[in-house]
């Protein structure tokens, strides 16, 4: 049902025509500026929140070091609670297994709670291709899955429509999927959201097989952890009889306490809320209490090609939160859709080229997708230190030659003599602003020069970003 | 179902990609264990402000004063039947008209839909986040029965379910147990982010702190 990303053009050419699309524009400008506000506010609230994103940071890192021994204790903790755990290589092999799991309940339809790794193997297709319907039940997913389009933000990823758009593609999809929307229906969010309960309301009641991801799985416990707003993650999770959860394999924590720091970290991040309306955990299956039969996938899909690499492996540190789309000035003109993947923004322009490599068009350019401006750095919850992965990227892709890589080539070399020199690595706003001057003023690469020529993006910054950013502000 | 070869593979996979990665140093937790000050009125207090500032209704009541303050709830939302979870305390619903509703194997999905409210006890409240904490121990029930009913009115026993932070929250809760961590009403900010509260949980959350 859902629109998919095989065959994207390259990030510039995306990108050019998102600039001109001005409601896109307008929409992600108020959207990534709301969130960016108010998250501020949430994180200003906890005075020790330097001391949290460290903690965040060695515990995944320790986590990554390890992640062999921690997902064998995962693996023996689910399994002695009830649970079936299975392992994924790719997203092929994922989309066999659940295909064969729900096949064996004989149901014909599953319901999901929002999900980046089943987006990511494309899992709706392959249920589509296998005969069994999957209905997302995500208000946004719900959204982009009725109006047969492609998520364009992590947290709220039908950002780029507006409500009557909304309305009308309720009002005309609706139906075809079971309940109607109301009739008289308006644009009101408040309508909306009352007809998406309505519409759902039957699914989840009759629902025998849900299909979920996780947020976090705790080694030493087995238990997964789902957060969430609406409650659809709720009722996938509590009502099936059989559940199945397909988890990235980076997604594990050692203990049960690390949650006392990413529980504080990932709200204020995501939604700038203190705590998201609904966090569910369950470890294996409980008596009398939700799905009888549940099932663990974990899916490799690049994620250990991604850990191999050095500098890149630190983007496996990331828990989703979508902080960083939200202050990018190249994500908030160019859209999600540029970034040809589930995953956009700056995490995305980071993680999509090390999970799929480097060698088609659009995964080519996502490196370039960036102005190196720091911003995504300074407010990710785990210190991933964006820019320099996409540096050492740059350095993948240029280094293989070919043309139009040449100028990379050179600004790259400059480049990694700062990361060499640990004087200047002081923040990422520093790396940006030495590898900035050395930099073209259009990027090269095919497309790239009408992405340049659209964007309005002032020079990169030779100060830090937020003082750029204040004074620039349009 | 499995493939054994997949999971070596990965393990594998896995053990190469970090064998030359230097070892990860030692977790530091500087971060505060509470942010709220040690007293427990302030706390509740705290617990109020942020249960209310996410569109949670809060009230406080005594023991005595318990049963009037429940049956008035169920009351003006219109609650005709209440779920009564497998524990819960007699006198928290001796005063409501409401038709009561036991747990059973009867009450399936649809049964539970045309049930108007719940209410429960809890296993603890976190007051910086204005979170309440099932687990479904007594009075609370398995994790249907708060989630299909459209009120769930929930008791909160006051000081000793309170706790400041998360990181005292955790210690005290049993992972093996499912947890429903609940901060106010269900809610969407999906469309151009005008914040709804009520999508397919509850939509209406009556928090009593409860004074012993």
């Amino acid at each position: 049902m859902s629109g998919t990303f095989l065959g994207m053009p390259s990030f510039p050419r995306a990108a050019r025509e998102a600039v001109r699309d001005e409601r896109l524009r307008r929409n992600l400008r108020h959207a990534t500026h709301t969130i960016r506000d108010k998250r501020a506010r949430a994180v200003a609230e906890l005075d020790d929140w330097a001391e949290l994103r460290e903690a965040g940071k060695r515990i995944k890192d320790r986590t990554l070091r390890h992640l062999d021994t921690y997902l064998l204790e995962l693996e023996e903790r689910v399994t002695a609670a009830g649970g079936t755990v299975h392992w994924a290589e790719d997203a092929a092999e994922a989309n066999r297994i659940v295909t064969g799991l729900v096949r064996a309940t004989g149901e014909r339809e599953v319901v999901k709670v929002k999900s980046m790794a089943t987006q990511e193997i494309e899992l709706n297709e392959a249920l589509e291709e296998a005969g069994i319907r999957a209905y997302e039940t995500d208000l946004a997913e719900l959204i982009v899955q009725l109006g047969e389009d492609r998520p364009s933000h992590i947290l709220v990823p039908a950002i780029h429509r507006n409500r009557t758009e909304i309305r009308d593609i309720f009002r005309a999809e609706m139906g075809r999927w079971g309940r109607p929307a109301p009739d008289g229906l308006t644009d009101e969010p408040a309508e909306l959201a009352e007809a998406a309960r309505l519409h759902l309301r039957e699914k989840f009641l009759r629902a025998r097989v849900g299909i979920s991801g996780a947020n976090f799985m705790v080694a030493e416990t087995g238990t997964l952890v789902v957060v969430e707003s609406e409650g659809n993650g709720r009722m996938c999770l509590t009502l099936p009889e059989t559940l199945i959860s397909v988890v990235g394999i980076e997604k594990v924590v050692p203990t049960w306490r690390d949650l006392e720091v990413f529980l504080q970290t990932l709200p204020r991040s995501s939604t700038a809320e203190r705590m998201n309306p609904y966090t569910s955990t369950w470890t294996g299956t409980a008596d009398g209490d939700g799905p009888d039969a549940f099932h663990l996938v974990l899916l490799d899909n690049g994620r250990t090609r991604a850990l191999a690499d050095e500098t890149g492996r630190q983007a496996l540190r990331c828990i989703r939160c979508s902080a960083c789309l939200n202050v990018c000035p190249v994500y908030e003109r160019a859209g999600g859709h540029a970034y040809g993947s589930v995953y956009p923004g700056p995490i995305g322009a980071v993680l999509t080229p090390q999970l799929r490599g480097t060698t088609s068009e659009i995964d080519a350019s996502l490196p370039y997708a960036s102005s190196l401006c720091g911003a995504c750095y300074e407010v990710c919850p785990v210190a991933i230190d964006i820019p320099e992965v996409l540096v050492r990227l740059r350095e993948e892709v240029a280094g293989r030659g070919g043309k139009g890589h040449r100028l990379e080539k050179a600004a790259m070399k400059a480049a990694g003599w700062v990361l060499d020199h640990p004087g200047a690595l002081a923040a990422g706003e520093r790396i940006a602003g030495a590898a900035g001057r050395l930099l073209p003023e259009r990027l090269p690469g095919p497309g790239a020069r009408q992405w340049t020529d659209h964007r309005d993006l002032p020079d990169l910054p030779a100060e830090p970003f937020r003082d750029w950013w204040r004074k620039n502000r349009p | 179902m499995t493939t054994p070869t997949s999971r070596e593979r990965i393990l594998a996979r896995i053990r190469a990609a970090v064998a030359d990665a230097p070892e990860a140093p030692e977790d530091v937790r500087g971060y505060r264990t509470r942010h709220a000050p040690d007293d427990p009125d302030a706390v509740l207090d705290l617990l109020h402000e942020n249960l209310a500032d996410y569109r949670a209704h809060v009230h406080r009541a005594g023991p005595a004063e318990l049963p009037e303050l429940v049956a008035r709830l169920l009351d003006e939302r219109g609650a005709r039947s209440v779920v009564v979870p497998p524990g819960l305390p007699e006198e928290w619903l001796a005063a409501s008209a409401a038709e009561r509703v036991a747990d059973g194997p009867g009450l399936g999905p649809a049964e539970l839909d045309a049930v108007d409210a719940v209410v429960t006890g809890c296993a603890l409240a976190v007051a910086e986040t204005g979170t309440i904490v099932l687990d479904g121990g007594p009075g609370q029930g398995r994790r249907a029965l708060t989630l299909v009913p459209d009120l769930h009115v929930c008791v909160v026993r006051a000081p000793e379910q309170v706790v400041a932070s998360v990181p005292e929250a955790l210690p005290r809760l049993d992972p093996r147990r499912p947890l429903t961590w609940i901060s106010g009403p269900s809610a969407t900010s999906d469309i151009e982010l005008d914040r709804v509260e009520g999508v397919h949980g509850p939509r209406t959350l009556e928090v009593v702190l409860l004074r012993g």
